[in-house]
Protein backbone atom coordinates (compact mmCIF):
# COMPACT_ATOMS: atom_id res chain seq x y z
CA UNK A 1 0.00 0.00 0.00
CA UNK A 2 2.74 2.40 1.00
CA UNK A 3 4.85 1.30 -1.94
CA UNK A 4 1.91 1.99 -4.24
CA UNK A 5 1.54 5.49 -2.81
CA UNK A 6 5.22 6.16 -3.22
CA UNK A 7 5.10 4.90 -6.77
CA UNK A 8 2.18 7.23 -7.50
CA UNK A 9 4.00 10.22 -6.03
CA UNK A 10 7.12 9.42 -8.05
CA UNK A 11 5.03 9.17 -11.20
CA UNK A 12 3.42 12.55 -10.48
CA UNK A 13 6.80 14.15 -9.86
CA UNK A 14 8.22 12.58 -13.00
CA UNK A 15 5.45 14.32 -14.89
CA UNK A 16 5.26 17.67 -13.14
CA UNK A 17 8.97 18.50 -12.91
CA UNK A 18 9.63 18.34 -16.68
CA UNK A 19 6.25 19.94 -17.38
CA UNK A 20 7.03 22.89 -15.13
CA UNK A 21 10.54 23.24 -16.58
CA UNK A 22 9.08 23.39 -20.07
CA UNK A 23 6.50 25.93 -18.87
CA UNK A 24 9.31 28.14 -17.60
CA UNK A 25 11.13 27.94 -20.93
CA UNK A 26 7.96 28.70 -22.87
CA UNK A 27 6.95 31.64 -20.74
CA UNK A 28 10.42 33.04 -20.08
CA UNK A 29 10.58 35.41 -23.09
CA UNK A 30 7.27 36.96 -22.08
CA UNK A 31 8.22 37.31 -18.43
CA UNK A 32 11.56 38.81 -19.48
CA UNK A 33 9.77 41.32 -21.67
CA UNK A 34 7.36 42.40 -18.94
CA UNK A 35 10.14 42.60 -16.37
CA UNK A 36 12.33 44.67 -18.73
CA UNK A 37 9.43 47.01 -19.36
CA UNK A 38 9.36 47.84 -15.65
CA UNK A 39 13.09 48.27 -15.08
CA UNK A 40 14.94 51.58 -15.05
CA UNK A 41 16.10 51.97 -18.65
CA UNK A 42 19.81 51.82 -17.85
CA UNK A 43 19.33 48.48 -16.12
CA UNK A 44 17.61 46.66 -18.98
CA UNK A 45 20.82 45.24 -20.47
CA UNK A 46 23.01 45.38 -17.39
CA UNK A 47 20.75 43.16 -15.29
CA UNK A 48 19.45 40.90 -18.06
CA UNK A 49 19.11 37.83 -15.90
CA UNK A 50 17.26 39.52 -13.05
CA UNK A 51 13.55 39.15 -13.58
CA UNK A 52 12.65 41.34 -10.62
CA UNK A 53 13.46 45.03 -11.26
CA UNK A 54 15.44 46.89 -8.60
CA UNK A 55 12.56 49.36 -8.58
CA UNK A 56 9.36 49.39 -10.58
CA UNK A 57 9.36 52.17 -13.18
CA UNK A 58 5.82 52.64 -14.44
CA UNK A 59 6.96 55.79 -16.29
CA UNK A 60 8.36 53.54 -19.02
CA UNK A 61 4.77 53.08 -20.13
CA UNK A 62 4.40 56.84 -20.36
CA UNK A 63 7.68 57.54 -22.13
CA UNK A 64 7.20 54.55 -24.41
CA UNK A 65 3.68 55.70 -25.25
CA UNK A 66 5.01 59.06 -26.44
CA UNK A 67 7.12 57.24 -29.05
CA UNK A 68 9.52 59.70 -30.68
CA UNK A 69 7.59 62.65 -31.85
CA UNK A 70 4.36 63.75 -33.43
CA UNK A 71 2.39 60.56 -33.09
CA UNK A 72 1.94 58.51 -29.97
CA UNK A 73 0.91 54.92 -29.53
CA UNK A 74 -2.64 56.19 -29.10
CA UNK A 75 -2.58 56.67 -32.87
CA UNK A 76 -0.79 53.40 -33.63
CA UNK A 77 -3.04 51.25 -31.47
CA UNK A 78 -6.12 52.98 -32.83
CA UNK A 79 -4.90 52.20 -36.35
CA UNK A 80 -4.28 48.57 -35.44
CA UNK A 81 -7.79 48.31 -34.04
CA UNK A 82 -9.31 49.86 -37.15
CA UNK A 83 -7.52 47.35 -39.39
CA UNK A 84 -8.22 44.41 -37.10
CA UNK A 85 -11.92 45.12 -36.69
CA UNK A 86 -12.66 45.56 -40.39
CA UNK A 87 -10.54 42.58 -41.38
CA UNK A 88 -12.24 40.41 -38.79
CA UNK A 89 -15.76 41.41 -39.79
CA UNK A 90 -14.96 40.95 -43.47
CA UNK A 91 -13.31 37.59 -43.00
CA UNK A 92 -15.99 36.14 -40.74
CA UNK A 93 -19.03 37.26 -42.73
CA UNK A 94 -17.76 36.34 -46.18
CA UNK A 95 -16.24 33.03 -45.10
CA UNK A 96 -19.47 31.93 -43.44
CA UNK A 97 -21.46 32.60 -46.63
CA UNK A 98 -18.98 30.74 -48.80
CA UNK A 99 -18.82 27.85 -46.37
CA UNK A 100 -22.61 27.53 -46.44
CA UNK A 101 -22.60 27.14 -50.21
CA UNK A 102 -20.11 24.27 -49.93
CA UNK A 103 -21.79 22.71 -46.91
CA UNK A 104 -25.41 22.63 -48.05
CA UNK A 105 -26.29 23.89 -51.49
CA UNK A 106 -26.00 21.43 -54.39
CA UNK A 107 -24.75 23.46 -57.36
CA UNK A 108 -22.92 22.71 -60.58
CA UNK A 109 -19.12 22.75 -60.37
CA UNK A 110 -19.00 22.51 -56.59
CA UNK A 111 -16.18 19.96 -56.50
CA UNK A 112 -13.95 21.96 -58.81
CA UNK A 113 -14.45 25.17 -56.87
CA UNK A 114 -13.72 23.40 -53.64
CA UNK A 115 -10.47 22.02 -55.03
CA UNK A 116 -9.49 25.52 -56.12
CA UNK A 117 -10.31 26.88 -52.68
CA UNK A 118 -8.06 24.31 -51.03
CA UNK A 119 -5.39 25.05 -53.61
CA UNK A 120 -5.35 28.73 -52.73
CA UNK A 121 -4.42 27.76 -49.17
CA UNK A 122 -1.11 26.52 -50.56
CA UNK A 123 -0.51 29.71 -52.52
CA UNK A 124 2.37 31.74 -51.08
CA UNK A 125 1.44 35.37 -50.54
CA UNK A 126 4.72 36.38 -52.21
CA UNK A 127 3.38 35.47 -55.65
CA UNK A 128 0.58 38.00 -55.30
CA UNK A 129 2.55 40.68 -53.49
CA UNK A 130 3.93 42.62 -56.43
CA UNK A 131 1.04 42.41 -58.89
CA UNK A 132 -1.40 43.31 -56.09
CA UNK A 133 0.81 46.23 -55.13
CA UNK A 134 0.80 47.51 -58.70
CA UNK A 135 -2.94 47.02 -58.96
CA UNK A 136 -3.76 48.74 -55.66
CA UNK A 137 -1.39 51.56 -56.51
CA UNK A 138 -3.42 51.99 -59.68
CA UNK A 139 -6.59 52.22 -57.56
CA UNK A 140 -4.95 54.99 -55.49
CA UNK A 141 -4.98 52.74 -52.42
CA UNK A 142 -1.46 53.51 -51.21
CA UNK A 143 -1.52 54.86 -47.67
CA UNK A 144 -5.01 53.50 -47.21
CA UNK A 145 -6.12 50.41 -45.32
CA UNK A 146 -8.21 49.20 -48.25
CA UNK A 147 -5.52 46.84 -49.67
CA UNK A 148 -5.39 45.12 -46.29
CA UNK A 149 -9.13 45.08 -45.57
CA UNK A 150 -10.94 44.57 -48.89
CA UNK A 151 -9.45 41.14 -49.77
CA UNK A 152 -10.65 39.87 -46.39
CA UNK A 153 -14.23 40.51 -47.54
CA UNK A 154 -13.69 37.91 -50.26
CA UNK A 155 -13.45 34.98 -47.89
CA UNK A 156 -10.44 33.57 -46.08
CA UNK A 157 -9.83 29.94 -47.17
CA UNK A 158 -8.88 28.81 -43.67
CA UNK A 159 -12.08 30.27 -42.19
CA UNK A 160 -14.20 28.80 -44.97
CA UNK A 161 -12.70 25.42 -44.15
CA UNK A 162 -13.24 25.91 -40.42
CA UNK A 163 -16.89 26.91 -40.84
CA UNK A 164 -17.47 24.19 -43.39
CA UNK A 165 -16.23 21.49 -41.02
CA UNK A 166 -18.56 22.82 -38.36
CA UNK A 167 -21.60 23.12 -40.65
CA UNK A 168 -21.17 19.54 -41.83
CA UNK A 169 -21.80 18.50 -38.25
CA UNK A 170 -25.16 20.31 -38.08
CA UNK A 171 -27.99 17.81 -38.68
CA UNK A 172 -29.73 18.20 -42.03
CA UNK A 173 -33.14 17.36 -40.53
CA UNK A 174 -33.39 20.96 -39.35
CA UNK A 175 -33.14 22.14 -42.96
CA UNK A 176 -35.73 19.67 -44.14
CA UNK A 177 -38.33 20.98 -41.74
CA UNK A 178 -37.83 24.48 -43.15
CA UNK A 179 -37.91 23.10 -46.69
CA UNK A 180 -41.38 21.64 -46.07
CA UNK A 181 -42.50 25.14 -45.30
CA UNK A 182 -41.10 26.24 -48.64
CA UNK A 183 -38.28 28.37 -47.28
CA UNK A 184 -35.40 29.41 -49.53
CA UNK A 185 -31.66 29.03 -49.01
CA UNK A 186 -31.16 32.52 -47.66
CA UNK A 187 -33.85 31.98 -45.05
CA UNK A 188 -32.43 28.59 -44.10
CA UNK A 189 -28.96 30.10 -43.80
CA UNK A 190 -30.03 33.09 -41.72
CA UNK A 191 -32.57 31.35 -39.52
CA UNK A 192 -31.09 27.88 -39.07
CA UNK A 193 -27.40 27.69 -39.88
CA UNK A 194 -26.20 31.08 -38.74
CA UNK A 195 -27.42 30.83 -35.14
CA UNK A 196 -26.14 27.26 -34.86
CA UNK A 197 -22.69 28.01 -36.26
CA UNK A 198 -21.89 30.73 -33.74
CA UNK A 199 -18.99 28.68 -32.26
CA UNK A 200 -17.16 28.44 -35.58
CA UNK A 201 -17.91 32.10 -36.28
CA UNK A 202 -16.28 32.99 -32.99
CA UNK A 203 -13.27 30.78 -33.69
CA UNK A 204 -12.69 32.38 -37.07
CA UNK A 205 -13.29 35.80 -35.54
CA UNK A 206 -10.57 35.20 -32.96
CA UNK A 207 -8.05 34.07 -35.54
CA UNK A 208 -9.06 36.93 -37.81
CA UNK A 209 -8.41 39.36 -35.01
CA UNK A 210 -5.03 37.84 -34.13
CA UNK A 211 -3.74 37.78 -37.66
CA UNK A 212 -4.86 41.26 -38.59
CA UNK A 213 -3.73 42.72 -35.26
CA UNK A 214 -0.25 41.32 -35.83
CA UNK A 215 -0.21 41.82 -39.60
CA UNK A 216 3.13 43.19 -40.68
CA UNK A 217 3.87 42.54 -44.34
CA UNK A 218 0.84 44.27 -45.87
CA UNK A 219 1.08 47.54 -43.87
CA UNK A 220 4.84 47.49 -44.47
CA UNK A 221 4.18 47.69 -48.19
CA UNK A 222 1.13 49.93 -48.32
CA UNK A 223 1.52 52.31 -45.38
CA UNK A 224 4.32 54.86 -45.38
CA UNK A 225 2.76 57.74 -43.44
CA UNK A 226 3.57 57.56 -39.70
CA UNK A 227 0.08 58.87 -38.97
CA UNK A 228 -1.33 55.64 -40.42
CA UNK A 229 1.14 53.14 -38.92
CA UNK A 230 -0.40 50.22 -37.07
CA UNK A 231 1.40 49.20 -33.88
CA UNK A 232 3.31 46.39 -35.61
CA UNK A 233 5.01 48.82 -37.99
CA UNK A 234 5.56 51.43 -35.28
CA UNK A 235 7.28 48.86 -33.06
CA UNK A 236 9.51 47.80 -35.92
CA UNK A 237 10.40 51.40 -36.76
CA UNK A 238 11.26 52.22 -33.16
CA UNK A 239 13.33 49.08 -32.63
CA UNK A 240 16.27 50.22 -34.74
CA UNK A 241 19.31 49.63 -32.50
CA UNK A 242 21.07 52.69 -33.96
CA UNK A 243 18.43 55.18 -32.92
CA UNK A 244 16.51 53.57 -30.08
CA UNK A 245 17.77 54.35 -26.60
CA UNK A 246 14.63 53.97 -24.50
CA UNK A 247 14.47 50.16 -24.58
CA UNK A 248 12.43 49.90 -21.42
CA UNK A 249 9.83 52.15 -23.05
CA UNK A 250 9.84 50.04 -26.21
CA UNK A 251 9.36 46.86 -24.17
CA UNK A 252 6.47 48.57 -22.40
CA UNK A 253 4.83 49.04 -25.80
CA UNK A 254 5.54 45.47 -26.98
CA UNK A 255 3.90 44.33 -23.75
CA UNK A 256 0.84 46.49 -24.41
CA UNK A 257 0.68 45.23 -28.00
CA UNK A 258 0.23 41.62 -26.90
CA UNK A 259 -2.38 42.37 -24.24
CA UNK A 260 -5.35 42.33 -26.65
CA UNK A 261 -4.19 38.95 -27.98
CA UNK A 262 -3.87 37.40 -24.54
CA UNK A 263 -7.16 38.99 -23.39
CA UNK A 264 -9.07 37.58 -26.35
CA UNK A 265 -7.50 34.21 -25.69
CA UNK A 266 -8.56 34.23 -22.05
CA UNK A 267 -12.12 35.19 -22.97
CA UNK A 268 -12.63 32.70 -25.76
CA UNK A 269 -10.23 29.92 -24.89
CA UNK A 270 -12.76 27.16 -25.26
CA UNK A 271 -13.75 28.09 -28.81
CA UNK A 272 -10.16 28.41 -29.88
CA UNK A 273 -9.01 25.06 -28.60
CA UNK A 274 -11.97 23.28 -30.18
CA UNK A 275 -11.53 25.18 -33.42
CA UNK A 276 -7.90 24.23 -33.77
CA UNK A 277 -8.74 20.63 -33.01
CA UNK A 278 -11.52 20.22 -35.58
CA UNK A 279 -9.71 21.79 -38.52
CA UNK A 280 -6.64 19.70 -37.94
CA UNK A 281 -8.41 16.45 -37.51
CA UNK A 282 -10.76 16.26 -40.37
CA UNK A 283 -8.26 17.69 -42.83
CA UNK B 1 -49.40 10.83 -67.27
CA UNK B 2 -47.16 12.78 -69.63
CA UNK B 3 -48.47 15.98 -68.19
CA UNK B 4 -47.58 14.86 -64.70
CA UNK B 5 -44.11 13.85 -65.88
CA UNK B 6 -43.69 17.20 -67.55
CA UNK B 7 -44.47 19.14 -64.40
CA UNK B 8 -42.15 16.87 -62.45
CA UNK B 9 -39.16 17.56 -64.68
CA UNK B 10 -40.09 21.21 -64.86
CA UNK B 11 -40.24 21.37 -61.08
CA UNK B 12 -36.92 19.53 -60.87
CA UNK B 13 -35.33 21.87 -63.40
CA UNK B 14 -36.63 24.90 -61.59
CA UNK B 15 -35.23 23.64 -58.32
CA UNK B 16 -31.88 22.88 -59.91
CA UNK B 17 -31.76 26.37 -61.37
CA UNK B 18 -32.64 27.83 -58.00
CA UNK B 19 -29.91 25.79 -56.31
CA UNK B 20 -27.33 26.89 -58.83
CA UNK B 21 -28.32 30.52 -58.48
CA UNK B 22 -28.23 30.31 -54.70
CA UNK B 23 -24.94 28.40 -54.70
CA UNK B 24 -23.18 30.96 -56.84
CA UNK B 25 -24.75 33.84 -54.93
CA UNK B 26 -23.33 32.51 -51.66
CA UNK B 27 -20.02 31.85 -53.38
CA UNK B 28 -19.92 35.30 -54.96
CA UNK B 29 -17.64 37.09 -52.46
CA UNK B 30 -15.01 34.40 -52.86
CA UNK B 31 -15.39 34.15 -56.64
CA UNK B 32 -14.96 37.90 -57.01
CA UNK B 33 -11.87 37.75 -54.84
CA UNK B 34 -10.54 34.75 -56.73
CA UNK B 35 -10.74 36.67 -59.99
CA UNK B 36 -9.79 40.16 -58.82
CA UNK B 37 -7.23 39.48 -56.10
CA UNK B 38 -5.81 36.09 -57.06
CA UNK B 39 -6.20 35.08 -60.72
CA UNK B 40 -5.57 38.41 -62.41
CA UNK B 41 -2.60 39.25 -60.15
CA UNK B 42 -1.17 35.77 -60.77
CA UNK B 43 -1.38 36.16 -64.52
CA UNK B 44 0.10 39.63 -64.27
CA UNK B 45 2.90 38.29 -62.07
CA UNK B 46 3.60 35.57 -64.63
CA UNK B 47 3.90 38.25 -67.30
CA UNK B 48 6.11 40.46 -65.13
CA UNK B 49 8.40 37.51 -64.47
CA UNK B 50 9.53 37.84 -68.08
CA UNK B 51 10.05 41.59 -67.92
CA UNK B 52 12.31 44.20 -66.43
CA UNK B 53 10.16 46.43 -64.28
CA UNK B 54 11.11 49.07 -61.71
CA UNK B 55 7.51 50.22 -60.98
CA UNK B 56 8.18 53.66 -62.53
CA UNK B 57 8.73 53.02 -66.24
CA UNK B 58 6.57 50.47 -68.00
CA UNK B 59 7.61 46.77 -67.99
CA UNK B 60 10.10 45.80 -70.68
CA UNK B 61 9.96 42.27 -72.10
CA UNK B 62 13.26 40.48 -71.60
CA UNK B 63 12.23 36.86 -72.10
CA UNK B 64 13.76 34.38 -69.69
CA UNK B 65 16.59 36.69 -68.63
CA UNK B 66 15.28 36.94 -65.06
CA UNK B 67 15.43 33.18 -64.67
CA UNK B 68 18.88 33.07 -66.26
CA UNK B 69 20.04 35.79 -63.87
CA UNK B 70 18.97 33.71 -60.90
CA UNK B 71 21.57 31.11 -61.81
CA UNK B 72 24.24 33.84 -61.72
CA UNK B 73 22.93 35.40 -58.51
CA UNK B 74 24.97 34.20 -55.55
CA UNK B 75 22.51 35.57 -53.02
CA UNK B 76 19.69 33.68 -54.74
CA UNK B 77 21.47 30.34 -54.28
CA UNK B 78 22.48 31.28 -50.77
CA UNK B 79 18.87 32.10 -49.96
CA UNK B 80 17.61 28.84 -51.46
CA UNK B 81 20.10 26.96 -49.31
CA UNK B 82 19.19 28.91 -46.18
CA UNK B 83 15.49 28.34 -46.78
CA UNK B 84 15.89 24.59 -47.26
CA UNK B 85 17.96 24.37 -44.11
CA UNK B 86 15.34 26.38 -42.23
CA UNK B 87 12.44 24.27 -43.48
CA UNK B 88 14.09 20.88 -43.06
CA UNK B 89 15.34 21.51 -39.56
CA UNK B 90 12.38 23.49 -38.25
CA UNK B 91 9.48 21.39 -39.53
CA UNK B 92 10.58 17.96 -38.18
CA UNK B 93 11.81 19.50 -34.94
CA UNK B 94 8.57 21.35 -34.30
CA UNK B 95 6.45 18.34 -35.24
CA UNK B 96 8.46 16.09 -32.93
CA UNK B 97 8.15 18.59 -30.07
CA UNK B 98 4.41 18.94 -30.66
CA UNK B 99 3.87 15.19 -30.81
CA UNK B 100 6.09 14.47 -27.82
CA UNK B 101 4.45 17.04 -25.60
CA UNK B 102 1.00 15.98 -26.79
CA UNK B 103 1.74 12.39 -25.77
CA UNK B 104 2.76 13.55 -22.31
CA UNK B 105 -0.27 15.84 -21.98
CA UNK B 106 -2.67 13.00 -22.72
CA UNK B 107 -1.50 10.97 -19.76
CA UNK B 108 -3.59 11.05 -16.64
CA UNK B 109 -2.31 13.85 -14.40
CA UNK B 110 -3.57 16.91 -12.62
CA UNK B 111 -2.99 20.34 -14.10
CA UNK B 112 -2.95 19.19 -17.74
CA UNK B 113 -5.22 22.07 -18.77
CA UNK B 114 -2.84 24.60 -17.25
CA UNK B 115 0.20 23.23 -19.06
CA UNK B 116 -1.71 23.05 -22.32
CA UNK B 117 -2.57 26.75 -22.05
CA UNK B 118 0.98 27.77 -21.18
CA UNK B 119 2.45 25.82 -24.10
CA UNK B 120 -0.14 27.15 -26.50
CA UNK B 121 0.14 30.88 -25.75
CA UNK B 122 3.45 31.38 -27.63
CA UNK B 123 1.80 30.12 -30.85
CA UNK B 124 -0.75 32.91 -30.62
CA UNK B 125 1.93 35.54 -30.48
CA UNK B 126 3.66 33.68 -33.26
CA UNK B 127 4.65 36.03 -36.01
CA UNK B 128 4.20 39.25 -34.08
CA UNK B 129 6.76 42.02 -34.34
CA UNK B 130 6.74 42.35 -30.55
CA UNK B 131 8.04 38.81 -30.10
CA UNK B 132 10.59 39.23 -32.89
CA UNK B 133 12.00 42.29 -31.12
CA UNK B 134 12.17 40.41 -27.82
CA UNK B 135 13.84 37.47 -29.53
CA UNK B 136 16.51 39.68 -31.06
CA UNK B 137 17.28 41.08 -27.62
CA UNK B 138 17.25 37.70 -25.89
CA UNK B 139 19.84 36.28 -28.28
CA UNK B 140 21.94 39.44 -28.76
CA UNK B 141 25.46 39.76 -27.37
CA UNK B 142 24.19 41.51 -24.22
CA UNK B 143 20.97 39.50 -24.14
CA UNK B 144 19.42 37.34 -21.46
CA UNK B 145 20.68 34.03 -22.89
CA UNK B 146 24.29 35.17 -22.60
CA UNK B 147 23.49 36.56 -19.17
CA UNK B 148 22.29 33.11 -18.10
CA UNK B 149 25.35 31.42 -19.62
CA UNK B 150 27.62 33.88 -17.83
CA UNK B 151 25.81 33.26 -14.57
CA UNK B 152 26.18 29.49 -14.91
CA UNK B 153 29.81 29.41 -16.10
CA UNK B 154 30.93 32.37 -13.99
CA UNK B 155 32.64 33.95 -17.00
CA UNK B 156 31.34 36.86 -19.06
CA UNK B 157 29.93 35.52 -22.31
CA UNK B 158 29.18 37.93 -25.14
CA UNK B 159 28.81 35.79 -28.26
CA UNK B 160 26.12 37.32 -30.45
CA UNK B 161 23.88 34.46 -31.49
CA UNK B 162 22.04 36.53 -34.06
CA UNK B 163 25.11 38.50 -35.13
CA UNK B 164 27.07 35.45 -36.28
CA UNK B 165 26.41 33.68 -39.56
CA UNK B 166 26.96 30.30 -37.93
CA UNK B 167 24.14 30.62 -35.40
CA UNK B 168 21.76 33.34 -36.63
CA UNK B 169 19.55 30.94 -38.58
CA UNK B 170 19.30 28.60 -35.59
CA UNK B 171 17.93 31.39 -33.43
CA UNK B 172 15.16 31.81 -36.02
CA UNK B 173 14.59 28.05 -36.05
CA UNK B 174 14.29 28.08 -32.27
CA UNK B 175 11.74 30.86 -32.50
CA UNK B 176 9.78 28.66 -34.91
CA UNK B 177 9.99 25.73 -32.48
CA UNK B 178 8.70 27.96 -29.72
CA UNK B 179 5.38 27.93 -31.63
CA UNK B 180 4.82 24.20 -31.40
CA UNK B 181 1.61 24.78 -29.40
CA UNK B 182 -0.96 24.83 -32.18
CA UNK B 183 0.24 21.54 -33.69
CA UNK B 184 0.35 20.17 -30.15
CA UNK B 185 -3.35 21.00 -29.63
CA UNK B 186 -4.24 19.20 -32.85
CA UNK B 187 -2.26 16.13 -31.75
CA UNK B 188 -3.85 16.16 -28.30
CA UNK B 189 -7.35 15.94 -29.69
CA UNK B 190 -6.18 13.35 -32.23
CA UNK B 191 -4.81 11.15 -29.48
CA UNK B 192 -7.99 11.52 -27.45
CA UNK B 193 -10.02 10.18 -30.36
CA UNK B 194 -8.16 6.88 -30.50
CA UNK B 195 -10.53 4.25 -29.04
CA UNK B 196 -9.35 2.92 -25.69
CA UNK B 197 -10.18 -0.62 -26.84
CA UNK B 198 -7.20 -0.54 -29.24
CA UNK B 199 -4.87 -0.07 -26.31
CA UNK B 200 -6.61 -2.76 -24.28
CA UNK B 201 -6.18 -5.19 -27.15
CA UNK B 202 -2.51 -4.22 -27.47
CA UNK B 203 -1.93 -4.76 -23.76
CA UNK B 204 -3.55 -8.18 -24.00
CA UNK B 205 -1.09 -9.01 -26.76
CA UNK B 206 1.69 -8.03 -24.37
CA UNK B 207 2.65 -4.70 -25.98
CA UNK B 208 4.87 -2.38 -23.94
CA UNK B 209 4.66 1.44 -24.02
CA UNK B 210 6.90 1.77 -27.10
CA UNK B 211 5.02 -0.90 -29.01
CA UNK B 212 1.70 0.71 -28.08
CA UNK B 213 3.01 3.95 -29.54
CA UNK B 214 4.54 2.31 -32.59
CA UNK B 215 1.56 0.10 -33.51
CA UNK B 216 -1.46 1.96 -32.12
CA UNK B 217 -0.92 5.66 -31.48
CA UNK B 218 1.38 6.48 -34.37
CA UNK B 219 -0.64 4.79 -37.17
CA UNK B 220 -3.86 6.33 -35.82
CA UNK B 221 -2.24 9.76 -35.81
CA UNK B 222 -0.73 9.60 -39.30
CA UNK B 223 -3.55 11.64 -40.93
CA UNK B 224 -3.01 14.39 -38.34
CA UNK B 225 0.76 14.23 -38.79
CA UNK B 226 0.25 14.48 -42.52
CA UNK B 227 -1.92 17.59 -42.19
CA UNK B 228 0.58 19.24 -39.85
CA UNK B 229 3.48 18.32 -42.07
CA UNK B 230 1.92 19.88 -45.17
CA UNK B 231 0.89 23.08 -43.38
CA UNK B 232 4.24 23.26 -41.59
CA UNK B 233 6.26 22.98 -44.80
CA UNK B 234 4.16 25.57 -46.61
CA UNK B 235 4.29 28.06 -43.75
CA UNK B 236 8.02 27.58 -43.25
CA UNK B 237 8.71 28.29 -46.91
CA UNK B 238 6.70 31.50 -46.56
CA UNK B 239 8.43 32.66 -43.34
CA UNK B 240 9.33 36.29 -43.62
CA UNK B 241 8.68 38.79 -40.84
CA UNK B 242 10.88 37.12 -38.18
CA UNK B 243 13.86 37.26 -40.49
CA UNK B 244 13.14 40.85 -41.49
CA UNK B 245 12.78 42.12 -37.93
CA UNK B 246 15.41 40.05 -36.14
CA UNK B 247 18.29 39.86 -38.60
CA UNK B 248 17.15 41.60 -41.79
CA UNK B 249 18.59 38.66 -43.70
CA UNK B 250 22.08 39.08 -42.29
CA UNK B 251 24.78 38.52 -41.19
CA UNK B 252 26.31 37.67 -44.58
CA UNK B 253 22.88 36.65 -45.88
CA UNK B 254 22.88 33.70 -43.48
CA UNK B 255 19.19 34.29 -42.69
CA UNK B 256 18.13 35.52 -46.12
CA UNK B 257 15.01 33.39 -46.32
CA UNK B 258 13.63 33.14 -49.82
CA UNK B 259 10.44 35.08 -49.05
CA UNK B 260 12.52 37.88 -47.56
CA UNK B 261 14.80 37.99 -50.59
CA UNK B 262 11.79 38.32 -52.87
CA UNK B 263 10.52 41.21 -50.77
CA UNK B 264 13.90 42.92 -50.87
CA UNK B 265 14.29 42.57 -54.62
CA UNK B 266 10.79 43.92 -55.14
CA UNK B 267 10.44 46.66 -52.59
CA UNK B 268 14.00 47.65 -51.63
CA UNK B 269 15.76 47.37 -55.01
CA UNK B 270 12.57 47.78 -57.08
CA UNK B 271 13.50 44.88 -59.34
CA UNK B 272 9.89 43.84 -59.55
CA UNK B 273 10.20 41.65 -62.63
CA UNK B 274 13.02 39.72 -61.01
CA UNK B 275 11.07 39.43 -57.76
CA UNK B 276 8.05 38.05 -59.65
CA UNK B 277 10.23 35.49 -61.38
CA UNK B 278 11.57 34.38 -58.01
CA UNK B 279 8.09 34.20 -56.52
CA UNK B 280 7.19 31.71 -59.26
CA UNK B 281 10.21 29.66 -58.35
CA UNK B 282 8.95 29.68 -54.75
CA UNK B 283 5.50 28.60 -55.92
CA UNK B 284 7.01 25.74 -57.92
CA UNK B 285 9.15 24.63 -54.98
CA UNK B 286 6.16 24.66 -52.60
CA UNK B 287 4.03 22.86 -55.18
CA UNK B 288 6.71 20.22 -55.70
CA UNK B 289 7.13 19.54 -52.00
CA UNK B 290 3.39 19.42 -51.40
CA UNK B 291 3.11 16.94 -54.27
CA UNK B 292 5.90 14.79 -52.84
CA UNK B 293 4.31 14.74 -49.39
CA UNK B 294 0.88 13.96 -50.87
CA UNK B 295 2.33 11.15 -52.99
CA UNK B 296 4.26 9.69 -50.11
CA UNK B 297 1.13 9.71 -47.96
CA UNK B 298 -0.02 6.53 -49.73
CA UNK B 299 2.81 4.70 -48.03
CA UNK B 300 2.60 5.96 -44.50
CA UNK B 301 -0.78 7.56 -43.81
CA UNK B 302 -3.44 5.15 -42.55
CA UNK B 303 -7.05 6.08 -43.06
CA UNK B 304 -9.57 3.98 -41.27
CA UNK B 305 -11.83 2.22 -43.72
Amino acid sequence: MQAACRHKAARALGFHIPAILLSIIMIYPLVWMISSSLKPNEEVFTTVTKLIPSRIVWENYVTGWQASGRYTYATFFKNSFTIAIWCTIGGVVSSSLVAYAFARIPFAGKKIWFAILMGTMLLPVQVLLIPQYIMFKGFGWINKYLPIIVPQFCGVPFFVFLNLQFMRGVPKELDEAAEMDGCGWLYKYLRIMLPLSVPSLITSGIFGFYWSWQEFLQPLIYISKPKLYPASIALKMFSDPNTQTNWAGLFAMTTLSIIPVVAVFMLFQRYLVEGVATTGLKG
Amino acid sequence: MTAANGTLTRGYRRRRLRNNLAGYAFLAPWLIGLIAFTSIPMLYSLYLAFTKYDSLSSPEWIGTANFANMFQDGVFWKSVGVTFKYVFILVPLRLAAALGVALILTTNHKGIGFYRTVYYIPSLLGGSVAIAIIWSKLWGSDGAINGLISAVTGQPYTYSWIGNPGTALYSLILLGCWHFGSSMLIFVSGIKQIPQSYYEAAVLDGAGPWQRFRYVTFPALTPVIFFNLVMGIINAFKAFSEALVITDGGPLNSTMLFALYIYKQGFTYFKMGYACAMSWVLLIIIGAFSAIVFRSSNYWVYYEA
